[in-house]
């Protein structure tokens, strides 16, 4: 009864989608014949194609649900829809090998120029952005849309909200994705950090996400369940913050509709400040609350184990929400930016400290009466170890905050490392984990192809943060003494470029840390392609002696 | 929900009660020691508004006890560092640079300050050590193509090379080739007769063909036997020593379409004490004269 509903409301929806989507193909074909620039052009036919494919697939659904009115509702008795998980669970794992091999090219250059190729579109210029943004908001934002749609179905026991809109959230958010990328590598760009985009691929990826807020509140809504989970309190947090982040800091103004070219609204210090208050938010609703709330579902679920303390999931998601919003200006010291302004920024981020760790005590606290399963289950391992790279980079962020540390941080490649044990230790390995949950769930399988090739890839992904975030830690400490050192008389010591000679061997050591975790990725794209496909690899399990019975049994004793 | 309390087999710690797809919750109460942690970083925090200018008000902003402003600190940082000099400072200003060279005080301070003036303004194109590239001169060498004297050299860096300014060394090279002023087949013969002054491999027929077009175009400038001029500017054609490369194509390349590198006039960038500094140091690099 349940599914006919569903299907009865998606077939109105998707008339109203239907003349919407003939409306924007109408639309990005006038604008792609009046398009500046053949750049700009593309992009107009990258929307009309998307728009034009769209019709053409709810037309074909229509006379499809047409000639079998029987539509089939994947999922169990409240009809959850699945679909859009597994395309998420694809999608997130092809960015993030693309992702990260851009990382990886990145790297190389630095360590070897030549590899810039002196072409426009291999420029570290153009392709850096491509990587931070494929692995933030491609490989990051596909997983967390993904565990998102997979977690609050699971947790309100309410199928998702609003007919085929999940499906437009997804595919509009791939078409962010190859606007954003191939906007960098042609060289459209309005220059601001971790929001590189130009106003109409802002404005698109706006339509997108007030889609995904509804369909997410949608489903809380008419969820099944008394109280709403800790985990969906973080992934709304993640998508209100995100909204209001990412529509004030690109407010701007186009020079022209057929033009890419747009200004900011904001100019000087306050463009700036602005800027942070988003990037660092970035890194805190995006890359913190929403890969916590990952941590919240997947971690007591692999472990069979309940939270640790619900006392401290309240206290430290309000702490950590009221607090983070505020912590931005610390990548403004000593600039510009007022010294009151620098204060907060500081203060703000040493206050956050303990409320970070909050949410690591309370995934590592839930493995207690599980740890043995960490030597059988290299998933549940994988999960536990996010949270411990969690830990460390949410206690360096706030030591780096400190304007004494910052003044010999800042600018160097200490706050690359810093990134990257919080993106590779942290959201990498949560979302490996995550994916290594949801695809046999979401396929039907057993379990996984192979949980040895899981541990392999765990081993390697270590590895390869570990070179990485070590010869970044030496690198950065090195290149900021360097540039303060003055000799006896008063005279700096080094030029630039002996600072970056210095650097050489690090970047190296650095590639190939990214390298091994890419080979640690194509581990993981393989194993979970198996598991699609429905393979089981004939291997010998993890054994472990069974810890958890003699523990209980001591406690029944008491 | 309440009513679904449970006790944990495990931890013997009480479920709230609450369940989420077979999600439970324990309902421990904050780690202590995290707490007092929050605490007293809050305690921190709020000791460090007091301390500093913090809080933002209508028209202002809350000063702080101490009167701290990062703007007054740097500028403050800056003064000591120049009064720490200026000992030296002040009498290089007026110094000349034969007086700087005598007196070993002047001497070293100038020669750090040189380096450091040489690392941040001329390394990108003379390279770290002054080694040179290919169209940036050695500047470790006795080969000058300007002059390498104290006094020579501290002109050179004050009004550059083919620069923007009035009293810029200025020389120019004819393009021989280019322009039309010789046949094909004579630019390679006065290149085979400079491959032959330079003590290289060459063509001795070709050479012989190329010395009387080298004494017609050539020798007014760069002198009879090809030793330079440095009125001129006009480099040496009879060492190992080459701006451009000395091999038979880069010898080719110049005759035919001549090169014009240029350096900037440093005397409105740099103070004259940093001016004076650099020439001595440039001076010190092993081929002062």
């Amino acid at each position: 009864m349940n599914s006919t509903l569903t299907a009865n409301r998606d077939s109105g929806g998707a008339w109203v989608m239907g003349v919407l989507f003939a409306l924007g193909s109408i639309v990005s074909l006038l604008w792609m014949a009046k398009a500046a620039s053949p750049e700009l052009g593309f992009h107009a036919f990258l929307f009309f194609a998307f728009f034009t494919l769209g019709c053409f697939v709810l037309v074909k659904r229509h006379y499809d649900m047409a000639a079998n009115p029987a539509v089939p509702v994947a999922g169990d008795d409240v009809g959850y829809m699945d679909g859009v998980i597994r395309a998420g669970a694809i999608a997130s794992t092809f960015w993030g090998v693309v992702g990260f091999t851009v990382g990886l090219v990145i790297a190389l250059q630095l360590a070897f120029p030549v590899l810039n190729f002196d072409l426009p579109w291999t420029n570290f210029g153009r392709l850096r952005p491509l990587h931070t943004s494929a692995v933030i908001f491609a490989f990051g934002g596909n997983v967390l849309i993904m565990t998102s749609f997979h977690v609050v179905q699971r947790t309100c026991k309410a199928r998702l909200a609003g007919g085929l809109a999940p499906w437009f959230v997804f595919w509009g958010y791939q078409l962010f994705i190859v606007l954003a990328a191939t906007g960098y590598l042609l060289g459209i760009t309005q220059s601001k950090e971790y929001a590189e985009p130009e106003w109409y691929v802002d404005l698109w990826l706006t339509i997108v996400w007030v889609a995904y807020l509804l369909v997410f509140l949608g489903t809380l809504w008419k969820r099944r369940e008394p109280h709403i989970y800790v985990a969906n309190w973080f992934y709304l947090a993640f998508i209100i913050t995100i909204a209001m982040l990412h529509i004030v800091n690109n407010l701007s103004l186009p020079v022209s509709l057929a033009g890419a070219k747009s200004y900011s609204a904001f100019s000087g210090v306050q463009d700036a400040l602005t800027q942070w208050w988003y990037g660092h938010n970035a890194v805190g609703f995006f890359l913190t609350a929403g890969f916590l709330a990952i941590m919240y579902y997947y971690i007591p679920k692999r472990a069979e184990r309940p939270v640790y303390s619900y006392r401290l999931s309240i206290i430290h998601f309000w702490a950590l929400i009221f607090l983070y919003i505020w912590a931005g200006p610390h990548h403004l010291h000593y600039t510009a930016l007022p010294d009151w302004a620098q204060t907060l920024g500081m203060t703000f981020s040493i206050m956050l400290w303990m409320p970070s760790w909050g949410g690591m005590i309370n995934g590592l606290m839930t493995l207690s009466g599980a740890w043995d399963k960490l030597r059988t289950d290299p998933v549940l391992r994988m999960l536990v170890t996010s949270v411990a790279f969690y830990g460390m980079s949410t206690f360096e962020g706030p030591v780096m905050s400190i304007k004494a540390v910052n003044g010999l941080s800042h600018y160097t490649d200490w706050t690359i490392g810093h990134v990257h044990s919080g993106a590779l230790g942290w959201v990498g390995m949560v979302s490996f984990g995550a994916l290594y949950c949801v695809v046999p769930i979401m396929w039907n399988r057993e379990r996984l192809y192979s949980l040895r090739l899981v541990g392999w890839h765990f081993w390697i992904s270590t590895i390869g943060i570990v070179l990485y975030i070590t010869s970044m830690w030496v690198s950065g400490i090195l290149q900021g003494l360097m540039w303060r050192a003055y000799d006896s008389l008063g005279f700096l010591e080094y030029s630039f470029v002996e600072t970056v000679e210095a650097m050489h061997p690090f970047y190296v050591i650095r590639a190939l840390g990214g390298a091994v975790f890419v080979a640690g990725s194509l581990v993981m794209a393989y194993n979970l392609y198996r598991t699609m496909r429905g393979d089981l690899r004939d291997e010998a399990p993890f054994v472990g002696a069974p810890v958890r019975a003699p523990q209980a049994a001591v406690a029944a004793g008491e | 929900m309440a009513h679904n309390v449970e006790k944990d087999d495990v931890t013997g710690i009480e479920t709230t009660g609450h369940e989420w797809d077979g999600i439970k919750e324990l309902n421990n109460p904050l780690p202590r020691w995290w707490l007092w942690t929050f605490y007293a970083c809050i305690i921190w925090a709020v000791g460090y508004w007091v301390v500093y200018p913090t809080w933002p008000l209508i028209s202002s902003h809350t000063k702080g006890m101490i009167g701290y402003s990062s703007r007054q600190d740097v500028m403050d940082k800056i003064a000591e560092a120049k009064a720490a000099q200026a000992q030296y400072l002040d009498r290089i200003e007026v110094a000349s640079l034969a007086d700087i060279r005598s007196d070993s005080e002047l001497l070293n301070f100038s020669l750090a300050g040189g380096k450091s003036a040489f690392a941040v303004n001329c390394s990108q194109c003379h390279g770290q050590g002054a080694q040179g590239f290919v169209g940036y001169p050695n500047l470790n060498d006795d080969d000058w193509i300007w002059g390498g004297t104290p006094e020579e050299i501290s002109a050179t860096i004050h009004y550059g090379i083919r620069s923007d300014h009035d009293d810029t060394r200025y020389s120019e090279m004819p393009a021989f080739g280019k322009d039309g002023l010789l046949e094909r087949q004579q630019i390679g013969q006065v290149v085979e007769y400079v491959l032959k002054i330079s003590g290289q491999e060459h063509d001795t027929a070709a050479a012989a063909e190329g010395q009387p077009v080298f004494a017609e175009q050539c020798s007014s400038c760069h002198g009879e036997k090809g030793e330079g001029l440095r009125d001129f500017g006009a480099p040496r054609l009879s060492d190992a020593i080459w701006l451009y490369g000395g091999d038979r194509q880069a010898l080719r390349e110049t005759v035919s379409n001549a090169r014009f590198g240029v350096m900037p006039a440093w005397t409105n960038r740099l103070d004259e004490a940093t001016i004076k500094q650099l020439a001595v140091y440039v001076h010190s690099l092993g081929g002062g004269e």
